[in-house]
């Protein structure tokens, strides 16, 4: 049943709306030179930093998306019936979100760096960074959603909440201390499918 | 035998209301309950308690592994109605053609009339092949011929020795044990 979730997710995810956080990194990355002007040194210097900005503000997109709609249809219900443990749901979750935002996320993060005129060293660290930092900002989405599934204004809240819990992963990143954003992320991780298995539960009227 | 739902000195308290307390109620394999009363007077949360998605304050509730057929579709809008209906396991077209939905197998969830999608959740539970199905208002939505495909499916699933908890308002057909619930 698990493996089942998994890949309905992952589906769910490309054939909706996989592309839009990612258009929406890229969008954030352009604005950047516009902003700061097209000094390639300056640009270079602050790159991966607002590829992290970009990265944060675009996990933000899908969060609506991964949990509501399937408590509002009761799927969150028959897949307990099913005998399913609320973390495993998450677990599963995280893991389909992770899916279908990381790998794009690298990808693009190329024509990203270009933009920003950051130079093959610069983004082969930025790579590197990212994907230790996507397993935790997914966890932390999926966590995040489930606590404001069903709320009237979940988006807007989830932004307050997700944006604040990322500032470790932000921090260690950017300062190329990968050990330590590597901890953040595994304790995100580890932590999120509990967090997210106690709000489901809690959510059920 | 044992009972394939029984609860024991049940309370249920929902948003600081008491809906009922000390409730005793066992059913059998081959029978079938109908929980009645009026609106507000707590079935669809008697049905959530034996689902287990809800948790009594008191007493004890032992439960048979289940399916439940409530309000809520849960079935992929953008799939076939087959698809979605395979995502949940056992084999949906027997089901499908009990319930009198077999020819809508390609025609996606999300194009269906509400009581095409009431007949659809009614063939996941009777697709289910668990012992005991959970009905919260069963004939919502549905025509003469639904209600009496229905009927059908459960006297087949009594026979079998299956057992049906049912919550709704109106008469069900058959012949069914009752438990008035008040306000």
């Amino acid at each position: 049943m698990i493996g089942a979730l998994i890949m309905r997710d992952v589906r769910r995810g490309f054939t909706g709306a996989a592309w839009l956080p990612i258009a929406f990194f890229l969008l954030v990355a352009t604005l950047v030179p516009f902003a700061i002007g097209p000094d390639a040194r300056l640009l270079s210097r602050i790159g991966p930093g607002a590829l992290w900005i970009a990265a944060l503000t675009a996990a933000l997109l899908p969060i609506e998306r991964l949990v509501e709609p399937d408590r509002a249809d009761g799927v969150l219900d028959q897949l307990a019936l099913h005998g399913l443990a609320e973390e495993s749901v998450a677990a599963g979750k995280i893991l389909a979100h992770w899916l279908t935002f990381a790998p794009l996320l690298l990808l693009s993060t190329v024509p990203a760096s270009a933009l920003l005129a950051m130079d093959g060293d610069a983004l082969a660290r930025a790579e590197i960074a990212l994907a230790i930092g996507t397993p935790g900002l997914a966890a932390l989405a999926v966590a995040v959603a489930a606590v404001t599934a069903g709320l009237p204004r979940a988006g807007s809240l989830a932004g307050l909440l997700l944006l604040p819990l990322a500032v470790p992963l932000l921090i260690f990143a950017v300062a190329d201390a990968l050990l330590l954003e590597a901890a953040a992320s595994l304790l995100l991780t580890a932590g999120a499918p509990f967090v997210a298995g106690a709000a489901i539960r809690a959510s059920r009227t | 035998m044992k009972p394939l739902l029984r609860f024991a000195g049940v309370s249920l308290r929902r948003g600081g209301r008491l809906l009922f307390e000390g409730l005793d109620l066992a059913l059998h394999p081959g029978e079938a309950l109908q929980v009645a009363g009026p609106n507000g007077s707590g079935k669809s949360s008697l049905i959530r308690l034996a689902a287990g998605l809800l948790r009594q304050e008191q007493g004890q509730v032992d439960r048979s592994p289940l399916a439940l057929a409530d309000d809520h579709i849960a079935l992929d809008r953008e799939l076939s109605l087959l698809r979605a209906l395979r995502f949940w396991g056992g084999g949906p077209d027997a089901a499908m053609d009990a319930v009198g939905i077999g020819h809508l197998a390609d025609v996606p969830v999300r194009l269906l009339s509400s009581g095409q999608l009431k007949r659809a959740a009614l063939a996941r539970v009777a697709a289910s092949g668990t012992p005991l199905w959970l009905l919260d208002e069963p004939l919502n939505a549905l025509d003469a011929d639904a209600v009496a495909r229905l009927a059908e499916l459960i006297d087949a699933h009594r026979t079998g020795g299956g057992g049906v908890l049912a919550a709704s308002h109106q008469p069900l057909g058959g012949n069914w044990r009752k438990l008035e619930l008040t306000l």
